[in-house]
């Protein structure tokens, strides 16, 4: 059923009782020419764009859990493409430019809402970062702008510019932004739906079938499924998933916090992100302020994190916008993210052919989730990886090729 | 003037205190012991607020921290604060509040149009719509964003104080009701250190309101009493009220918020005494007694002001001394709220029972009978007139099946609710440890079952709802948790409690109404704050929103400031009949911290303002504060950046400053270099691993300059190394990566090598550093240090040698990072001042300047010396740096060598260092910039490396640059173009790297 | 908040400790012996298991000394810790650990 104001208005009245499903809950198949392993945002997209471009209908979703139940709902939302690394501003861009009509393309409001995105600088060092990512993402064709002081606090003008680490100027991305997370994976799952995907929750993969150095299907909790292609997206957990089909990844998972305040009424327009004081924040349409915390350093599955890395944004939280003191957190949750050595994803073949991962997203990975989705899905219905996604493949851990967003610009994500 | 409702005698309040307050601007009178809920409901004031969704009028539902209506802006100035929960505020003289999220007034609000429109706006219905067109979303989500939100936030800066506070105890009690207490003096009296922390202003709990409880036939007051007077005169007890335990986090570590002085007019509130106090916990043993809290039936138009939960109905009366109405229907399913009814009655209302159940006990029916109460069996509320007050209630016979009515409704009238749908144990702290949840079929609700912290529950939070079986579970959780924590104690005999009566509930989750549930007008809220009704669930369910996760988040049930504490329950129940399936199997959503929501400034602490990150500044920092010295923070530290004179801006000031190092002298503070002192028989060996050249060739006396680098090949730091004498070293390193440095050299030692002897001591904070550079750096020296030879055979450059300098012991160290002759006089740091006064005497004569860090990498840039993170970026070899010369080729291995080898990290063409010229020479380059292959008129362009230090260099007479450039070592003399965001295509020259004495024969000289 | 069992200091809030992943990755010998993949499953490539994780800590604003722990990445449990010299200790097979 489309949405629109006038499928709404029709069902008011009838009382809202004639919508239908957003998404069938199938029983698997015995046979799929490609299985999604992993029901969170990329692997919907992945699905979607599986079925939608490349002709790959007979697509199954496999989600252990429930739909977009891990780092898809548990992020901070932020979507940005303002990567210094020229084969990372292509993807994060791929990204964002899908990001521009996917409420329409999907039918489905993600409230993608681009309020803009300030990355402070705070001190010689970090005005020198942002002058070299800020130029750039410029010349890769992405905007990008740097404002100085009086710029940054005509915009925040709650920001504290002048505390311990004054604030010296900031690098603004006016595309860049927010959206509503759990729309994200429902759009997505809903259009997939449409196009004849299975979405099947509650089925998690125990093993994979594979013969020959190939892989034939899954065993999962629900039986065993047979794919031609299986692709692997699956965040946290990907190394597990690695490790039953007989192999490592470059990855450490960590729990990563977030919280928000209660809400209240419009006080920050806009994203802003500040690598020196450790504090990123934006405010949602509910009105909460959603602040990111840092991650543990240490491997857990938990998800939850320590509250000495939560206690450790509190001081910056309320020096760099010191009217939070006397707001509240209402609550504050953790995530489990997977991260790489250079902070950029795998998207990649793998020893075992026809089974693909697409994992390391770490921190940052809800903002390509449309990108990653479309490249993922071409790559594995072409066999051979898109050219976007080419840059991310495993083997760079062993040539030596890099893309190290962390080491370059120490950002947070 | 409105009528009061305040009781002639009763409750905890002081009559003889009268307090006055504000409310939407009209003055009011309370007393001290009041909460502003109570006062308002005194006055008679119900209406409160507007629904975060609807903007519906809504009132005051419960008597505490669970309240999800009464939340008012609190207030006002930079001491403004949103959200503020009526029911939880201790009213003060001068307090002022105001109603929220609604314009111009509580009483008529624009934004309740979303009420009349509520059909058009069911649960999700923005993902639905606003897509068309794509270009005004940002439009739409603007009055999308005006209308949530709630309250406001301040704008000016917290002008109170908070403190933090560190804990250790055997025993943490989380509650101070009856099993609290009791627990605490089970534990207590073991001598275990103690902490007993509640919510309220008072300890008792529940008994604080009732009537009626008795222990060992006394008024259980006076048992509560008794226990805190003991408790008091326990030295190991702390007892906190006003207190929430907001956080259960792993091994046992918790966090409270402690309000100190939130109760007292803060212009009246005592001197140094912080606002709130956040306490951190690390305890051997809890014990949980939070409490239980009563569960709201889920009935048409159940959220109009006047709607109370019925225990809330009974606070105000017994504990207040407020009768909330005049006219009051009793609501209930069980029979808890038989005792609300009693006091009502008893207080001078008129009162109608109506309850669920077709046979509620026969003694509880007399009653009603003797006290004139009006019974309404097998029946339900079905309906309630009047928007902004209650004016009637409409009470009808519910069918067998509890789907529909067996008999037209009977208005009544009545001006008050008291609704009780059963309790829910308060399970968040335990569920936030890690516990698991276990179903109870006869209170309809989740209780504690395992954790796997070292965690107890006791009392209602645990499921016990009689008073009896709380004092015996809370004695026996405080006399175990003590034992576990070490002590020995017998578990105390409980006292004997009468128990009420204790009938099986009916549970009916969704009261039926007189249309079918959402095809009318009568609304059945679940989430008030959140404007969530069942007939949003049974949306969300027919969507496929199923999994309880998914209910939430689509409906926002459960997402408001009180997280779902009287919704969650009722939400999960309708979800589950909608599934067939019953509630454990549907499971709950996750319970996370906080408890009730916590202040930022409480958590922060006193790490704000000038506490918040300590700044670092060398021996020498008061005189570069004196003379003027502007500072740029490098870490922690404080750096002077220049020292400007009569008005100078920075490029003047560093144009002069550059001048006289080369002309004459300069003079710097190094200090904060990182220093690390290496001894042991194996300290040359380490040098050999971590750096690229050979460092256990180096004879004492002689200095070498090293590259540090990861496993991956990449340099990460740099510096210059000394040999003190055998076996003996001072590394320097930058001062960004001085900890960084200290951390890795143990990594090795301590995890690959522990075999090898070597002790590495971080001494940066030992020595002041001042460096001497210039052509008259030597003669400035001499002055101060006759007796050292200085000239070139006898402490040549690449040296260091020890003397007195200023008369203070000193160690010289000729090295340069500006090309020019210099000397690095580190001193003990009590003497840096000292020797930095004494070296700028000795140099007044010839125009001494002190320097800051820009002129300094102004210098080096002259001379192409790299600065590690800025002509760095943690992908560069020392091969892509042009410093192929500092990789010892003899030495087979050492840290990161082995990448060298790799594909990528071999290939031709990689990014590599080359100085910039640009053809206008007056022009310097902005750092970042970088040269593309092609200009387009447009980007994208592509580019094929960028500027990493750009200066105007005095000494060079022109601008000057170094990057990192695609194959630049291959490109010398090619032009390229740097097009930059003004528009601006400038052109450049790459050339070696070095601008200024490509010899170096100044340094050496 | 963890608390962790210094082998040295006893147990302290994690606060005061780092963690610096997997443990028991000794150095190759003859780095350049072994090809371009060895290389690279040494410096990048790890268990991450789900379950018990062998790990490396220093206890930074203590001893500032480095040592291994055992410790369960599900119920952040710590089973064992041990100086980096010490032999592996024998996990009982139902010790999860204090939580």
């Amino acid at each position: 059923m489309k949405y629109n104001i006038f499928s709404l208005a029709r069902n008011a009245r009838t009382y809202h009782q004639d919508w239908t499903r957003a998404w069938r809950s199938p029983e698997p198949k015995p046979e799929y020419e490609a299985i999604i392993v992993g029901g969170g945002g990329h692997g919907l997209a992945t699905a979607y764009y599986l079925a939608k471009e490349c002709g790959v209908r007979s697509v199954a979703v496999l989600e252990k859990g429930w739909l977009g139940g891990g780092n898809t709902g548990r992020n901070t939302t932020i979507v940005r493409s303002n990567y210094l690394w020229d084969e990372s501003a292509a993807i994060y861009e791929h990204s964002v430019k899908l990001w521009e009509g996917l409420s329409q393309d999907l039918n489905f409001n993600v409230m993608f809402s681009q309020r803009g995105l300030l990355h402070l600088a705070h001190t010689v060092h970090d005005l020198q970062e942002i002058g070299r990512r800020g130029h750039a993402i410029w010349l890769n064709g992405i905007d990008s702008e740097f404002l100085d002081v009086d710029q940054v606090r005509e915009m925040v003008p709650l920001m504290n510019v002048n505390g311990r680490y004054p604030v010296l100027g900031a690098l603004l991305q006016r595309r860049g932004g927010t959206a509503r997370h759990d729309a994200v994976a429902w759009g997505y799952a809903r259009k997939a739906d449409e196009m004849g995907v299975d979405i099947i929750q509650n089925c998690a993969v125990t093993g994979f079938d594979i013969q020959n150095g190939v892989v034939k299907g899954v065993e999962t909790t629900r039986g065993r499924i047979a794919a031609k292609k299986v692709g692997v997206v699956a965040a946290g957990h990907s190394s597990v998933l690695a490790e039953i089909a007989g192999f490592r990844m470059p990855l450490e998972s960590v729990p990563l916090q977030a919280l928000v305040s209660e809400p209240v009424k419009p006080c920050i327009d806009t994203v802003i992100m500040s690598n020196a004081v450790h504090v990123y924040l934006s405010q949602s349409d509910k009105g909460e302020l959603v602040v990111g915390a840092g991650s543990d350093a240490y491997i857990s599955y938990a998800q939850r994190g320590g509250f000495d890395v939560l206690e450790h944004i509190m001081g910056p939280l309320v020096e760099l916008f010191p009217f939070v003191s006397r707001l509240r957190m209402l609550r504050q949750w953790g995530g489990i993210v997977d991260v790489t050595v250079d902070r950029s994803p795998i998207l990649s073949k793998t020893p075992v052919e026809n089974l693909f991962f697409n994992c390391g997203w770490g921190t940052g990975g809800f903002k390509c989730t449309p990108g990653s989705g479309h490249v993922f899905a071409h790559s594995i219905a072409n066999g051979e990886m898109h050219p976007i996604a080419a840059p991310f493949s495993i083997d760079r851990f062993h040539t030596g090729a890099l893309i190290d967003e962390g080491a370059a610009a120490a950002v947070a994500h | 003037m409105a009528r009061s409702a305040r009781l002639a005698e009763g409750g905890r309040i002081d009559r003889s205190k009268s307090v006055r307050f504000k409310f939407n601007g009209e003055s009011y009178q309370g007393f001290k012991g009041d909460t502003l809920a109570s006062a308002l409901l005194a006055n008679d004031v119900h209406l409160i607020g507007r629904s975060f969704k609807y903007h519906r009028p809504r009132g005051i539902m419960t008597a505490g921290s669970e309240e999800p209506n009464a939340l008012v802006q609190l207030g006002e100035g930079a001491r403004t604060e949103p959200n503020i929960r009526a029911t939880q505020i201790e009213i003060f003289e001068g307090l002022t509040a105001r109603s929220q999220n609604c314009w111009p007034s509580v009483g008529f609000d624009i934004g309740a149009v979303n009420s009349v429109l509520s059909r058009y706006l069911p649960a999700g219905f923005y993902y639905k719509t606003f897509m068309w067109p794509a270009s005004l979303w940002l439009t739409y989500e603007r009055f999308i964003r005006k209308a949530a939100g709630l309250g406001q936030a301040p704008t000016e800066p917290d002008p109170d104080r908070y403190a933090q506070h560190h804990a250790h105890c055997d025993v943490l009690i989380a509650g101070g009701g009856p099993a609290g207490l009791a627990a605490a003096l089970a534990a207590g009296r073991s001598g275990a250190r103690v902490i007993l922390a509640d919510e309220q202003n008072e300890f008792g709990g529940s008994l604080l309101s009732d009537a009626e409880a008795e222990i060992d036939g006394a008024p259980a007051l006076a048992w509560v009493g008794a226990a805190l007077e003991e408790l008091r005169a326990l030295p190991e007890v702390t007892i906190l009220s006003r207190t929430t335990v907001t956080g259960y986090y792993d091994h046992n570590f918790l966090t409270a918020v402690e309000r100190v002085t939130d109760h007292l007019d803060p212009d009246a509130a005592p001197p140094n005494t912080p606002r709130q106090r956040f306490w951190k916990i690390r305890a051997k043993q809890t014990v949980l007694a939070q409490g239980a809290i009563e569960r709201p039936l889920v009935f048409a138009e159940n959220d109009r002001p006047g709607v109370m939960l019925a225990s809330a109905v009974a606070a105000y009366i017994q504990r207040y001394g407020v009768l909330p109405g005049r006219e009051i229907v009793v609501f209930t399913n069980n029979d808890s709220a038989y005792a609300t009814a009693r006091l009502a009655a008893r207080a001078g209302a008129r009162v109608h029972l109506v309850d669920a159940r077709e046979q509620p006990p026969g003694p509880l029916l007399a009653e009603m009978a003797a006290l004139g109460v009006e019974t309404h069996l097998g029946c339900g509320v079905v309906g309630v007139s009047g928007t902004k007050a209650i004016h009637g209630v409409d009470i009808a016979k519910l069918t067998e099946d509890e789907k529909g009515l067996a008999g037209p409704p009977l208005q009544v009238s009545a001006d008050l609710i008291a609704m009780s749908g059963g309790w829910n144990p308060t399970v968040h702290l335990f569920s936030q440890s890690r516990g698991t949840l276990r179903y109870d079929e006869t209170l309809a609700s989740f209780v504690p079952d395992k954790t796997p912290q070292k965690a107890r529950c006791a009392g209602s939070g645990n499921g016990a709802m009689m008073l009896a079986e709380c004092l015996r579970e809370g004695f026996e959780a405080g006399a175990a948790a003590a034992r576990d924590a070490g002590f020995t104690v017998e578990t105390p005999e409980s006292p004997d409690a009468p128990a009420l009566l204790d009938s099986p509930p009916r549970q009916i989750w969704t009261v039926p109404t007189v249309h079918p549930l959402g095809q009318g007008k009568r609304k059945h809220f679940l989430d008030h704050q959140n404007d969530v009704t069942a007939a949003d669930v049974h949306l969300a369910a027919r969507e496929g929103y199923l999994s309880v996760e998914h209910l939430k988040r689509y409906t926002t049930t459960g997402m408001g400031t009180d997280q779902g504490k009287t919704s969650n329950i009722n939400a999960l129940a309708i979800l589950s009949e909608i599934r067939a399936a019953d509630i454990p199997s549907v499971g709950t959503t996750t319970f996370r911290p906080p408890y009730t929501p916590a202040g930022f400034g409480a958590m922060s602490g006193q790490a704000v303002k000038d506490l918040f990150e300590p700044e670092r500044g060398t021996p020498m920092h008061p005189w570069h504060l004196a003379n003027g010295a502007v500072f740029e923070d490098v870490g922690d530290w404080k750096r002077p950046r220049y020292f400007p004179r009569d008005g100078e801006d920075m490029h003047a000031a560093v144009q002069r400053e550059c001048r006289q190092v080369r002309e004459t002298v300069g003079i710097m503070d190094a200090s904060t270099l990182g220093k690390i002192d290496i001894q042991g028989k194996d300290s040359g060996r380490l040098l050999d691993l971590v750096y690229t050249n050979l460092f256990s060739s180096l004879k004492p006396g002689r200095i070498r300059y090293g590259l540090m680098l990861n496993e991956h090949g990449m340099i990460f730091d740099d510096g210059v190394t000394t040999c003190l004498g055998v076996n003996h070293y001072h590394m320097n390193t930058t001062t960004g990566g001085a900890a960084r440095v200290l951390n890795w050299l143990e990594e090795w030692l301590q995890t690959e090598y522990p075999d090898w002897e070597v002790y590495c001591t971080s001494v940066t904070e030992q020595w002041a550093v001042a460096t001497l550079s210039g052509p008259k750096a030597r003669d400035v020296l001499l002055a101060v240090a006759p007796e050292m030879a200085l000239d070139s055979d006898s402490f040549s450059f690449m040296t260091m040698r020890e003397g007195v300098v200023a008369g203070i012991p000193a160690r010289v160290f000729r090295v340069s990072f500006t090309g020019d002759l210099s000397y690095e006089i580190n001193v003990p740091a009590r003497y840096g001042r000292a020797l930095w006064e004494a070296l700028m005497a000795a140099g007044a004569p010839y125009a001494i300047t002190p320097y800051g860090t820009e002129s300094m990498h102004v210098l080096r840039a002259e001379k192409g010396f790299i600065i590690v993170g800025q002509d760095t970026d943690g992908s560069v070899t020392p091969r892509d740096m042009g410093m192929d010369w500092i990789v010892s080729k003899k030495k087979e291995d050492f840290i990161g060598k082995r990448s060298f080898a790799r594909p990528d990290t071999a290939r031709e063409g990689r990014k590599q260092l080359v100085g910039l010229l640009t053809e206008d020479p007056t022009f310097v380059l902005p750092e970042g910039a970088h040269l593309v292959s092609a200009v387009n008129p447009a980007p994208p362009m592509p580019m094929i490396g960028h500027v990493s230090s750009s200066y105007m260099s005095p000494n060079v007479g022109r601008s000057i640059a170094l990057g990192l450039v695609k194959d630049g070592r291959n490109l010398m003399g090619r032009q390229f173009q740097v097009p930059l965001m003004s528009g601006r295509v400038e052109t450049v020259t790459i050339t070696e790297p070095v601008f200024f004495d490509k010899d170096g024969e100044r340094s050496r000289g | 908040m963890l608390q962790i069992t210094c082998p040295w200091c006893g147990p302290r809030d994690a606060v005061e400790f780092h963690c610096h992943g997997e443990a028991h990755i000794a150095r190759p010998e003859k780095p350049h012996e072994i090809s371009d993949a060895e290389w690279g499953d040494y410096i990048f490539f790890r268990k991450n298991p789900k379950g018990v994780h062998f790990e490396r800590w220093t206890h930074d604003a203590g001893c500032r000394r480095w040592f291994n722990a055992i410790r369960n990445t599900v119920t952040d449990a710590f089973i064992a810790t041990y100086a980096p010299t010490d032999p592996i200790p024998e996990i009982p097979t139902d010790d999860q650990g204090d939580a």
